[in-house]
């Protein structure tokens, strides 16, 4: 495969059919064995203590409640910026994920931190709305000052096979979100099949993507080991193919190092090391960081920490 | 035919209700008072040790907030549960102690009674220990007792179901949940009150077993920003006064192990339940 047929596999929804059914199929044996295998690997005091520091870095610090509130989105912000006041060596997180109403107290409460805001957007978390009112959504969020779009994919369409919709979808959305990068949620959990997930991640691929995502968080099951898997062999193919680098966010259901890490060497084996960095992968979640931290300072004390003794989420 | 092969055992930890292994891998040989071969034990870890303390955390809300009532009930529960396995206590205390069969019966006997008076206590310690306070204004001023937390137990050495029913009960029928290092000698009284404790009503991680090396756990559990308080009966008193300097880093309540020879059949009075408390004093307005 080269670029030129990339370009035109969307010339009609038969193409691009094609082109997605066109891809090998995903041994869901296989990717479920080997990504157990490597969930066994052993890392060891000062790898570990890189890996957590790596880890907290490439967090995307998120709330995504119907009950948030200015106070508890500036109250992330400042864990974002320093997740542990009492230790200045504790790095800031990669970004804060919230609703497109709250973008603009984000952005003012993260201020020049380096701290970036990430906002979902298209009617999010279930994507079922008009095209116009999903740009509008992003055009919303990225004036107010987002940096990142996490977006969602329509999955009704893409399961009843309607391929070119999602890509129209995904290239109007890119469009819309101009400097901002786009992540595109794929939500796996409702995809059924491995070989969906790895189609749905070329075809957000194909469509502009700079990250692709596994879920919102809201379905169940979301972020696994063996679907980020896919998904990183896609990145992997697709830098390949078309010459572009794209990042990976596996979200949901994070919640402690031991996964973290278990996702980082993921990356390492899969995708390769130029992914372990947090413009390339990032870790959609809220309470991993507070284990990250708890693991943090069992390393520097040598005494197993207590969730007492850092912020809530 | 040829000679049945006996089933050599090896038994788990109890943690968060269940029975796994240790994260380690490790095991230890039980051997009887006279040197036979019982079992084997698992020999638990520090990673071990913190599973307990993240299991009885989560069991804390429940328990604690759980009526003095219904905590009574369980532990009676408790007592009738191990009632009903006295034959096998007293085949495990003959082994362990090498006492004889009456007296191995007495001790569980006194097991029993034992956790049917402390079951008594759950609805009664908040009358000796709580108080309605005279203050010079117009206020009710009342004391209540609350529940410290996680407290981690080592368990003592001698005594191996009398005096392990003896730290256990004091501990949970306040409310809190507890991690209990079991005697490395005779863990096998441990593991039958483990598995007595998941078949009575008693919330899973509310009482956590490990069974191996207190100088080896018992640091971890001293140090564990998350564990409340601690019992160091069991400890060896080298390893109870380095245990207790660690308990200091965060202000854990401490109980110190008894001077002399343990004596586990008198009555225990209150003050391993009051070790345990805490005192929430509430002031309520009047005449306005």
């Amino acid at each position: 495969m080269t670029t030129a047929p990339l370009a035109e596999v969307t010339a009609s929804n038969s193409t691009l059919r094609g082109f997605l059914h066109g891809l090998p199929g995903v041994d869901r044996v296989g990717a479920d064995a080997r990504a157990a295998m490597l969930g066994t690997r052993s890392i060891k005091t000062t790898s570990k203590r890189q890996a957590i520091d790596l880890a907290l870095r490439m967090v995307d610090l998120t709330t995504l409640e119907g009950a948030d509130t200015p106070g508890k989105v500036k109250a992330m912000c400042a864990k974002a910026v320093h997740p542990d006041p009492t230790d200045p060596s504790v790095p800031s997180v990669a970004a804060v994920c919230v609703y497109p109403d709250l973008v603009a107290t984000a952005v003012q409460a993260l201020g020049g931190s380096g701290v970036k805001v990430a906002s979902v957007a298209t009617a999010f978390p279930s994507g079922r709305s008009s095209l116009e009112v999903k740009v509008a959504d992003t055009a919303f969020a990225v004036a107010d000052g987002a940096s990142e779009i996490d977006m969602v994919i329509d999955r009704g369409a893409f399961l009843a096979g309607d391929y070119l919709k999602v890509f129209e979808q995904i290239a109007a959305v890119k469009a819309a979100c101009g400097s901002a990068h786009l992540k595109v949620i794929l939500e796996t959990g409702e995809l059924s099949t491995y070989d969906n997930v790895r189609r749905a991640s070329w075809l957000a691929m194909i469509a502009g993507a700079d990250f692709i995502k596994t879920s919102t968080g809201k379905v169940s099951p979301a972020a696994t080991l063996p679907v980020t898997l896919v998904m990183l062999e896609a990145v992997r193919d697709f830098l390949r193919t078309a010459g572009r680098k794209v990042g990976v966010k596996p979200a949901g259901g994070i919640r402690t190092t031991k996964d973290a890490i278990k996702y980082l060497v993921l990356v390492n084996e899969t995708a390769g090391p130029d992914w372990l960095d947090p413009d390339w992968f990032r870790l959609g979640a809220s309470s991993l960081v507070n284990d990250l931290l708890m693991q943090r300072q069992k390393m520097a004390t040598g005494r197993y920490a207590g969730p007492d003794y850092f912020t809530l989420d | 035919m040829s000679e049945r092969v006996v089933v050599r055992k090896t038994y788990k930890l109890f943690i968060g209700g269940a029975f796994p292994r240790s994260e380690s891998g490790r095991s230890y040989v039980v051997s009887s008072s006279k040197g036979k071969f019982l079992a084997n034990a698992s020999k638990a870890s520090r990673k071990d040790a913190r599973e307990a303390v993240a299991a009885a955390r989560k069991a804390f809300p429940g328990w604690s907030s759980a009526t003095a009532y219904n905590r009574g009930q369980i532990l009676y529960r408790v007592a009738e549960m191990l009632e009903g396995r006295r034959s096998q206590f007293v085949t495990e205390l003959v082994d362990a102690d090498g006492v004889g069969v009456r007296r191995a019966g007495e001790l569980v006997d006194a097991a029993v009674d034992r956790l049917v008076w402390y079951a008594g206590w759950s609805d009664k310690i908040g009358a000796i220990r709580g108080s309605a306070n005279p203050v010079a204004g117009p206020y009710f001023n009342l004391s209540s007792t609350e529940p410290t937390g996680v407290v981690a137990v080592v368990a003592p050495e001698a005594g191996p179901l009398l005096g392990l029913v003896s730290v256990i009960a004091p501990v949970i029928v306040t409310g809190n949940t507890c991690v209990v290092v079991a005697s490395e000698r005779a863990p096998l009284p441990s593991i039958t009150l483990a598995e007595v404790l998941a078949t009575s009503d008693l919330p899973g991680g509310v009482v956590n077993i490990l069974t191996g090396s207190a100088a080896e756990i018992a640091p971890w559990l001293a140090g564990h920003m998350d564990v409340n308080a601690i019992d160091l009966t069991g400890a060896e008193p080298e390893l109870a006064v380095s245990c207790e300097q660690d308990a200091a880093e965060n202000l854990k309540r401490v109980l110190r192990p008894a001077s002399g020879k343990a004596d586990w059949i008198t009555d225990p009075g209150t003050g391993r339940m009051t070790a345990f408390l805490e005192t929430k004093t509430v002031w309520h307005p009047i005449g306005i």
